[in-house]
Formats: structure tokens, sequence, C-alpha cells
């Protein structure tokens, strides 16, 4: 009763609308604002700052939707991000070993990731089918463990290529490869829009929608519909005769997979393949991003991805900008990295869970 | 009377009510110094909520204080809190252990009420600081342990008891307590042997003598026959019967817990000739089945169940009426064969279950009947859509089934009308429901699986009068009409009764006999306490 009578009125209108979009996100999205705000009164380039939120939103994105599928499947925030992210290293590295170039290196890359991803996926889902009910604590530990041991690997496996090993040792990955000649921006030059110092990476950001539109077909199916009821009560899944450990396992795959199409789409994008110890703080930013978006641990849409990708990145990226044009000062760097923990922080104070 | 001696004990006119439910109403009872008296009535009689009363629970006050008078030697007391009643001299042992596992059965007794000494630390620093006193613990212990008749291991630990020595560590602990004058006892029999009870009986018989007043709650009756000189029956928030233990048998007091008119209230005649048309043949037949469910075990238990009736399961509170559906349709550990229409069905596989069109909508609503953050056309076409393909649309030769949102939403606007459903649309969430509403969603969830043979448990637990009239209503309909076979489970034995052709009865785990739904109360009485000594 008082809650109809609350919601009558401007007042109420405003407090629902409120509600229903949610305040964590109106703050970020009106200090995002002020942010495009003052960049041209501290002599930062408008369209500038608008490309590079643009470019850094279509590098993300994907890995942004990559937390999808578990949190549908109730596992949780995929803190384990970074299993797939080597899966999509080694499909990178591999693609590159074997002569691909140019865009088809990029299929290549993707190919060869998807087995590394599926393997690696159904391994780690596995794991979190034993661990129910602690699998973000475990997804970290998989998550820093799997970067630890590959720091091992890039050393020992046997690459050849002269574009990727050490030039003076002959052997073991370098830390940071360059894709040019590969595929460096093989999306964001494919229908690039290029308005003076504004451009828009067209490619990218379709290759990020025909995912998401996959990802939203995919929970209207009747697995998607399965996924989705374990993750809101597992036990009414197994009492409607769903396969509980087959979903989660499933979600888990395909959040694996996700995630290392995702490092080759940002990799195209920053032009650097970064191996080594690299994928071990992509989690994070990722997590926050969805939970900023408005995800709950076990309830996410797209539309979260988007929205919060967009805030995410938008203030990593101008904060930084707008601080130093104001200092006058290259503090980016230490800006940055102040900015962009101090928003994963504030995303995990803002993790809700749904009813049980 | 004159006021002689005003009675230890007398609550006069109690009654309480939880969110508009009545459950206590105008409850009367006198106690005097010595006395005991046996409190029995089914689950649900309001037992329980009378000690809490009577104890001070919070909960009580939590849900709006209760009416009536409590008065301690003709004083009129309130209770705000269970020291309160601590301090007036009421003791209560519950049903559920309070006892730290970790110390010994002596500290435990003195628990809070440590002796202690005085020592250099705690002269500067205060109290909190002062030594226990073990001389004093020990001695303390000792007494309470032979007060109370039976002898345990006061140096024991906790941990290492059996759980009958535990329960005689929980009333030593109360005896232990000078100003005891009155003790409550919630169902102490119940995890004990047989020489246990007997000595626990024993022992309360020494305190009555010593003037001790004990309210002992138990389902053996034979017991409260053997030590109380008092038995109240309560049935439905009344005192149904309140008479010297001498004048009355277990017979009688059966009667007087499950039965209210006997004769009155055996299933309303059209359903029992309804009925002439259900076949003799057997549909499912259960044969040595086990089920591992916490607080509901089932040892062994066979069971035909013919085609087309209504067959309802009752008995006492975990007794294991409830481990049946849930061992049959997998949710927790099962053994023994259960035969549907001829075919032998694999148990620990819901999915078998539902695959030979049985469903089942669970006594834990929201635990296991909801999906709580979902829609209500989620909640109600879920099922039927896993398992049988329906509510999907194929694409691409079958590859793609996608979820048919206008199926969905027809075939729940049409439960929300038949069942009358009070919500703002098909998309409101389940968990915003009331209890009987979400209970109709569990209900509408099978029927549109549309199974053959349907388990339905504690279909009205916790619903408002209106609702369960409803919720009954439509399980005769759906039977009748759709002539599908239903197996309901519930503590209510009349609502069994008003619903169901044949009744069993379980009683520690196994059938303890089946009758008709017509037979009297008193034989189903029998029935429940039959196997409980």
């Amino acid at each position: 009763m008082n809650e109809t009578l609350e919601r009558t009125g401007f007042k109420g209108r405003v407090k629902s609308a409120i509600d229903s979009f949610g305040l964590p996100r109106l703050i970020i999205a009106c200090f995002l604002l002020l942010l495009f705000v003052m960049a041209p009164i501290v002599g930062a380039d408008f369209a500038t700052q608008i490309t590079n939120t643009l470019n850094r939103f279509s590098w993300n994105a994907v890995l942004v939707l990559a937390m999808v599928p578990m949190i549908h499947s109730g596992c949780g925030l995929n803190f384990g991000l970074p299993l797939g992210i080597i899966s999509g290293l080694l499909g990178a590295t591999l693609s590159i070993e074997l002569g691909f170039t140019g865009g088809f290196s990029f299929v290549m890359a993707i190919l060869l990731a998807t087995p590394f991803a599926i393997l690696f996926g159904v391994g780690y889902g596995w794991l979190l089918n034993k661990i129910k009910g602690g699998e973000m604590m475990i997804a970290t530990y998989v998550g820093f463990s799997s970067v630890s041991l590959m720091c091992m690997m890039w050393l020992l496996l046997p690459y050849h290529s002269p574009t990727m090993v050490w030039g003076l040792a002959g052997k073991g990955l370098r830390t940071t490869i360059s894709l040019e000649g590969f595929y460096d921006k093989v999306l964001a030059n494919f229908l690039k829009i290029s308005i003076g110092n504004l451009s828009i990476p067209v490619g990218t950001i379709l290759f990020f929608a025909v995912l998401a539109f996959a990802m939203w077909a995919f929970l209207h199916t009747k697995t998607g519909t399965a996924m989705t009821a374990v993750g809101s009560n597992p036990t009414f899944a197994k009492a409607a005769g769903v396969n509980v450990d087959k979903m989660r396992m499933l979600s888990v795959v395909m959040s694996t997979w996700l995630a290392a199409i995702g490092i080759l789409v940002y990799e195209q994008g920053f032009g650097f393949i970064q191996l080594y110890m690299a994928p071990f703080n992509m989690a994070l930013p990722a997590v926050s991003a969805i939970l900023i978006g408005g995800a709950s641990v076990n309830k996410a849409s797209i539309t979260n991805v988007i929205i919060g990708t967009f805030l995410f990145q938008g203030i990593v990226t101008m904060t930084p900008t707008v601080m130093n044009s104001m200092i006058h000062m290259d503090m980016s760097e230490v800006i940055r990295i102040i900015v962009s923990n101090g928003m994963i922080l504030y995303a995990l104070t803002r993790k809700t869970e749904g009813s049980k | 009377m004159t006021d002689a001696k005003a009675p230890l004990l007398e609550m006069r006119n109690i009654k309480k009510s939880f969110f508009g439910n009545q459950v206590l109403a105008d409850i009367n009872i006198t106690l005097n110094e010595g006395d005991v008296l046996g409190l029995c009535g089914e689950n649900g009689a309001g037992k329980s909520t009378l000690m809490k009363i009577l104890f001070g629970m919070d909960v009580i006050r939590d849900t709006g204080g209760f009416e009536g008078d409590i008065l301690i030697n003709g004083e009129k007391v309130t209770f705000d809190t269970p020291f309160d009643a601590l301090n007036a001299g009421i003791g209560m042992v519950h049903q559920e252990f309070s006892l730290i596992p970790g110390f010994t059965a002596a500290e435990n007794i003195v628990l809070n009420r440590e002796p202690v000494k005085k020592n250099i630390v705690s002269e500067v620093f205060g109290e909190r600081l002062n030594t226990l006193d073990y001389n004093e613990v020990t001695g303390r212990a000792e007494k309470a342990i032979s007060k109370m008749g039976f002898s345990i291991d006061k140096d024991m630990v906790i941990s290492d008891m059996p759980v009958g020595h535990m329960q005689f560590t929980e009333i030593a602990r109360e005896l232990s307590k000078d100003n005891l004058k009155l003790l409550i006892l919630d169902e102490p029999t119940a995890v004990l042997t047989e020489k246990e009870a007997e000595a626990l009986l024993e022992s309360i018989k020494r305190m009555s003598e010593k003037g001790i007043a004990v309210i002992f709650i138990t389902h053996r009756l034979q017991e409260i026959l053997t030590v109380c000189n008092k038995v109240v029956v309560m049935r439905d928030g009344l005192v149904v019967k309140d008479i010297p233990a001498k004048d009355t048998n277990i017979r009688e007091i059966t009667r007087a817990m499950v039965g209210r008119n006997v004769d009155m209230n055996a299933a309303p005649a059209d359903s029992i000739e309804n009925k002439t048309d259900v076949s003799t043949d057997i549909i499912m037949s259960i044969r040595k089945l086990w089920v591992d469910m916490p607080g509901e075990i089932v040892r062994n238990v066979n069971l035909d169940v013919k085609k087309g009736e209504i067959l309802g399961i009752g008995g006492l509170a975990g007794q294991g009426k409830l481990g049946i559906p849930n061992g049959v349709m997998g949710l927790h550990e099962a053994g023994g064969t259960v035969t549907f229409n001829g075919e032998e069905i694999p148990l620990n596989n819901p999915r078998k279950c539902l695959d030979s069109d049985i469903a089942f909508v669970s006594e834990n609503r929201r635990g296991v009947g909801l999906l709580l953050d979902e829609s209500l056309e989620w909640n109600i076409a879920f099922p039927a859509m896993q398992v049988q393909g329906k509510f999907l649309k194929n694409y691409l030769g079958g590859l793609i089934k996608w979820r048919d949102e206008d199926a969905i939403r027809k075939i729940t606007e049409k439960y929300i009308n038949e069942l009358a459903i009070k919500c703002t649309g098909p998309e409101q969430k389940a968990k915003e429901l009331s209890g009987g509403n979400q209970q109709k969603i569990c209900l509408a969830k099978a029927f549109a699986f549309e199974p053959k043979f349907l388990f339905v448990s504690e279909p009205t637990r916790g619903i408002d009068v209106g609702a369960k009239a409803l919720v009954l209503d439509a399980l005769k309909r759906f039977n009748k009409e759709s002539g599908i076979t239903i197996v309901m489970v519930s503590s209510e034995l009349e609502e069994l009764r008003s619903v169901c052709d044949r009744i069993a009865i379980v009683s520690g785990g196994r059938i303890s006999g089946i009758l008709p739904a017509s037979a009297s109360s008193e034989d189903f009485g029998m029935l429940m306490v039959s196997q409980v000594k």
C-alpha cells in the first residue's frame, strides 16, 4: 500500500526512475558527463576523447560479455577470466607461429584458440562443480595460478617465429609482440568512420554486436532458459529434470571461449600481444564493468554489459586525460591505476545477490 | 477454591495470532507445585507457541505479542525475554540441544552462572576477570546430577556423549538453578533409548516429589500416562481436553488429538461415489523404499497406488512421510524399487521420473518449488519446457529451440484465472507473491506439465483458510477431470480425509496402515502412534 502511494506524484516517479536505473550507475554516468564537459574546458580535444572511449569500449566489450554465461548459471563472476585469455593467447601465438598473416591470422587465431578454450573450460568447470558455493574464490586462484604456469610455458614452448621470440636467444616468447603485418586493427579498420579527429571502430563494435546478439539469442533458447534457472535456483532446476552440473559446465566453457575471443579482439585494437603477467589483471576490470552495468552475482543482461563497459572504460580513459590537462604534468599512468582500481573497489561494494 | 494457596502457574485466556492467523484461542491452564502436566497434540496444534509465550521468547513479541495473562504464584508477570522467565524460576529444555560441544558436562551445567573466585587481576580490572572456581563447578554439577537421579559423567566432553546423555545434561543444567519451580521439557524422550527414557520418567517423578512442576511435551502417549498427573490435549489452538491422567487412556487422548466430530468428517459422500470408477489397477508400486532425507528418514516403505485415486499419506512430523515423495522423485538419496505402469523407475534421477510423466509439488516452496527471482511465466512453464519440449518453437530443423513467449503467456494467464492467483500479471516475480499464491503457482507448474501421476507434498502448509480450500478444490478437480492419480502428503489429517480416497499413515519410516478416509479418527490416531512407544 505504502509503496504505491510513494510511487505516485513527481517525487515518487523520480524515485522509481532512479531505482530502476540504479543509483550507482547514475552517479557514475553523471561523473562521466562531467568529464566530457570539462575536457574541452581544460584543453583536451573532445573528438579525441570520444574516439578513445569508443576504442576502449570496443576492445573490452567481449571480455565483459564473457561474464554473462557464468553469472546466469550461478557460478558467479568469472574471476578465472585469465584462463580463457591464455587460450586466446595460445591461439594468437600459434596462428603467427604457423605463418598466417593479415586478416586471415585473426580467423586462424580464433580457430586455434577454440580447442584450448574448450579443454581448459571443461577442466575449470569440473573444478567449479566440485566446490559449489565457493566459486568466485576458487576462480580467482585458478586465474592466478594459470597465469603463473604460463609464465614458464611461454619461455619453454618451442616457438620459433622470429617476430615473437627473444632476438638474442632465439627461443622463448617476448613479453610484447607487435601485431603489425598480422591482425593489427583488422576489425577496427573495417567500415571505419573517420570525421576529423573522431573515428569510430565500426568493425569491432559490429563484431561485439554479433556475439552479444548470439548470447541474447542463446538465453532465449531451451538450453539458455535452463541455464538461467540453474543460476536462479539449482534445486528447482534439478527437480525439473535439468542436469545442473552439465549446465554449469557449459556456461564455464562458453565463458572461457568468450574470454579467448575477447583477448583477440583486445589485441587487434591495441596492436600488441601481451604475454606473461599481462592476463593477471584482466579479470577485475571486466568484473567491475559488468557490476557497474547493474548486474548482480546471479543476474546479468546484455544491456548490463554495454552500459557497464561504456561507463567503466569511459571513466578510465577520460579521468587521466582531464586530470593531466588540469595539472599540466604527466601523471596519466598513476591516475589511471588509481581510477581503475578505485572503480573496481566501488563496483565490488555494489555486488548484490538475488534472493534465495 | 478458596485462596489457600495460589497455583504455581496460571495461564488465563491466552490468545495469539501470527499475521492474522489465529494459532491459539483462549487457552487456560493451571498448574500446582509438583504437578506433572502432559501436553500433547498434533503438530501445529499450538503447543510450541504456548511454551514460547510462557518462556518470553523474542519471536512472540516480534510478531505482535499475545493476549491474556500469565500468573505465577498468583501474581501477574510479563516476560520480555527468556531471562525474565529464567529469573522467575522457569526452565526449559528445548528440542534442539543448546550445549557447547567442546565443554564438559559440568561446565555446560553451570554455563554463564559459573561460581567464581576473585584474583589479583580481577581486583584491578573488575569481576569479568574472576577465576572460575572449579571445585565449586564440580560440586554444583554433582548436586544437579544427583537431583536428576540419572548418573552422567560430569567430566565428559559433550561432543563425546551419546545423544541421550546430552539430553540429561540439559536437564541437569536446568535443575542446577536453585530457584527452579517449573521445568518445561519439549519432546525430551524423542532421542532417548527405551532405558534412558525410563530413567528420565523416573527423574521427572523425583522432581515432582521435590515440588518442581513439570510440563512434559511428547508424542509418546504411554509416557504421559505413566508419569503425569494431568493431561492437556490441544488441537487447532484450543485446549480440547484437560483431565487427570488417571481418568483417561491412550485411545481417548488420540481421539482428542486428531478427531473433531468423529463421524462428521469422513470424506464427503460424493467423492466416494464418484470413485466407483477407480480401477483396481496398480499404477505405482513401491517396494522396500528407503530414503535418506534429514529429519524425515524413510526406512522401509511398501505401498501400492491405484490408478485414478487420491491417496493420502499422513503421520506425525519426522516420521518419514515427506521422505516418500522426495525419495521417489530423486531429490534425496533413496533405494528400493519403484514400478510405474509396469516399468521400473530408476531412483536418484529426477529426470527419469519426469520423463514418465510423474510430477511433484514440493513441500519446500521457496527452496525447491519456485524460481523466486523469475517471472510467473517461467515458473509455470519451465518443467514442461525442459522435459516435454512444450512452449518451444523449433528452427533449423530443431537445432534451435526458441522459447515461445506467446504460448507461455497464454498458459500462465490461463492458470492465473483458473486458480484465482492474485498477482499484477504473468511477469511478476514469484517472490513477490503471498504464500498461498506461491503454492498455486507450484500447482499450476505441475498442471502445465500434464502429468499422469502427481505427488503433492504439504500443499496447504502456511497458507490461509481461503487459499487452502482453493488449492484442495483444484487438486480434486484435477483428479476428477483429467483422471490423474494423486498422492498427497499432509500433516493435517482432516485435510487428507476431506480429499483422499485412502490414507496411509507413516510411522517410524514405515507404513503403519492404510485406511479408507471414512475410518474413524481414533483409528488413524492409533496408527500414528502405533510404533512410537
